[in-house]
């Protein structure tokens, strides 16, 4: 499989519990041709994306452990990552695989993924527009 | 076995001066462990083990061992898998593939039958069995007639309709061009994000508590107490009735709040109008043939026994027959114990 991601806190299984303030998200990226280069993080649904770090050591097929430290208001939070592999393989949005795999097939594995988190800190598992 | 397992450990230890020194552990698999694990089934055939079944034979072990999962017809219970059907459905929104609609190869029936089914009970069937139930699934998705025997000898010869509508791994050709460019960073999208779905009405999330299997079964009204007292029928052959009954066990309950299952309750039935059973869903055939004034005399429930689909085209129980005249009777005596 190509570059996938995927943000482990805050997710369903991982509510912020602390409240507002200082925030960090942090997630795993992963290919199956090779090892990761970078990783984006996004709060508000893929319209704006930021850098976020990578922990070592980075190796083959392996995963990749990235963080992202944000102020958080308190404000809803739609939560992506995208992962860029050795190869300049960007994990896409769910969006341009439909393009290029059509709606009706479930091959869209690595797709970008969305965790929506309301103001008190709580998970879910979305699909956005 | 392929080589190819010994030429990459070869290589790695050449490459790798890390793991040329041996680590103590484990020792080498024994020739007869290698052959009990090595049970794949290439598409060619190759992997086979001699042995040979046909069609009707396997329908006998699909309903006893398969169908309560599957469905009778392969059209599956609950959220099980469906094997038969969905013919052109693959370019639909909601795609049905089964072992007809969708799988290239035939080996692959063999061998995942033989490797992991039945459920909870995998690796228990004989290579005969599997060849059967195979052949049973091919003709279960109109690809055989019902008296193909399938066997190692002619495996090779049966091809799967969308054997063709595979292709090869195109993605660096087709993707790669749009997925490699650098992304976007900022303003990517116009306006703010709304939630379309959620997971939990997705549904994505599988069933833990086999639920849906429970559920299938429709619940039927409390068995009412029979105002009629029924004859008395010869104990012995009520004895032999209820052994013979295993057969129709998989499909069919008896007995104090007998349910609906992949056939109807049985309670009550001889003497009976047909397709009386409260929430089951009859075949046309049979509801037709109850509108004409069927009545399950024990004459008629023998004849059916013998041959279902002779005795009346059309009737959804799909069963072989009961051949043996004593059994046939032995089963009604029996049934006839049972009142509404």
């Amino acid at each position: 499989m190509h570059a996938k991601s995927v943000i482990t806190s805050p997710s369903p299984q991982a509510p912020i519990r602390h409240g507002h303030g200082p925030l960090v998200i942090t997630g795993l990226a992963w290919s199956g041709t090779g090892t990761i280069a970078s990783a984006d993080v996004s709060i508000d649904g893929g319209r704006n994306w930021q850098q976020a770090r990578l922990d070592g050591p980075s190796l083959d097929k392996s995963l990749h452990r990235f963080y992202l430290e944000i102020d958080w208001d308190g404000r809803d939070l739609y939560l992506q990552s995208r992962a860029t592999d050795a190869l300049g393989y960007t994990q896409p949005t769910k969006e341009a695989l439909r393009t290029f795999r059509g709606s009706a097939s479930i091959y869209h594995m690595n797709g970008i993924q969305t965790w929506h988190v309301n103001s008190s800190g709580e998970a879910e598992n979305v699909e956005i527009s | 076995m392929s080589r190819f397992p010994e030429i990459a450990l070869a290589s790695l230890l050449m490459t790798t001066p890390a793991f040329a020194e041996p680590l103590g552990l484990g020792r080498t698999a024994l020739p007869e462990e290698i052959a009990a694990w090595d049970i794949d089934i290439r598409p060619d055939g190759l992997g086979l083990p001699e042995g040979r079944g046909n069609a009707w034979d396997g329908m006998d072990l699909y309903e006893a061992q398969c169908a309560h999962c599957h469905g009778v017809f392969g059209e599956a219970v609950g959220n099980w898998p469906q094997l038969a059907g969905g013919f052109g459905t693959l370019t639909d929104e909601h795609p049905v593939k089964t072992i007809g609609s969708y799988w290239p190869f035939a080996s692959t029936v063999w061998d995942y039958v033989n490797r992991a089914m039945p459920y909870g009970a995998a690796q228990t069937l004989e290579p005969d069995e599997v060849y059967a139930i195979t052949a049973y699934l091919l003709y279960l998705n109109d690809l055989v007639d019902d008296d193909f025997e399938l066997s190692h000898e002619n495996f090779a010869e049966v091809r799967l309709p969308n054997e063709d509508g595979f292709y090869l791994d195109d993605r660096k050709e087709s993707e790669w061009p749009t997925f490699t460019q650098a992304p976007c960073m900022s303003d990517c999208i116009p306006g703010e994000a709304q939630v379309t779905m959620r997971a939990a009405v997705l549904d994505v999330t599988p069933d833990q508590d086999h639920s849906v299997l429970r559920d299938a079964a429709p619940d039927t009204a409390e068995a009412e107490v029979g105002s009629e007292a029924p004859a008395e029928p010869d104990p012995e052959l009520v004895a032999a009735g209820e052994r013979a009954f295993r057969a129709c066990a998989a499909c069919h309950a008896v007995g104090e709040g007998a349910r609906n299952g992949v056939g109807p309750s049985l309670d009550g039935i001889v003497g009976s109008p047909a397709a009386r059973a409260d929430g089951f869903r009859y075949s046309p055939a049979l509801t037709a043939a109850a509108g004409d004034g069927l009545v399950w005399t024990e004459e008629e429930l023998v004849a059916f026994i013998e041959n279902p689909r002779q005795y009346l085209s059309g009737n959804r129980m799909s069963y072989a027959g009961m051949r043996n005249a004593e059994d046939r009777a032995a089963v009604v005596a029996y049934l006839s114990t049972f009142g509404d």
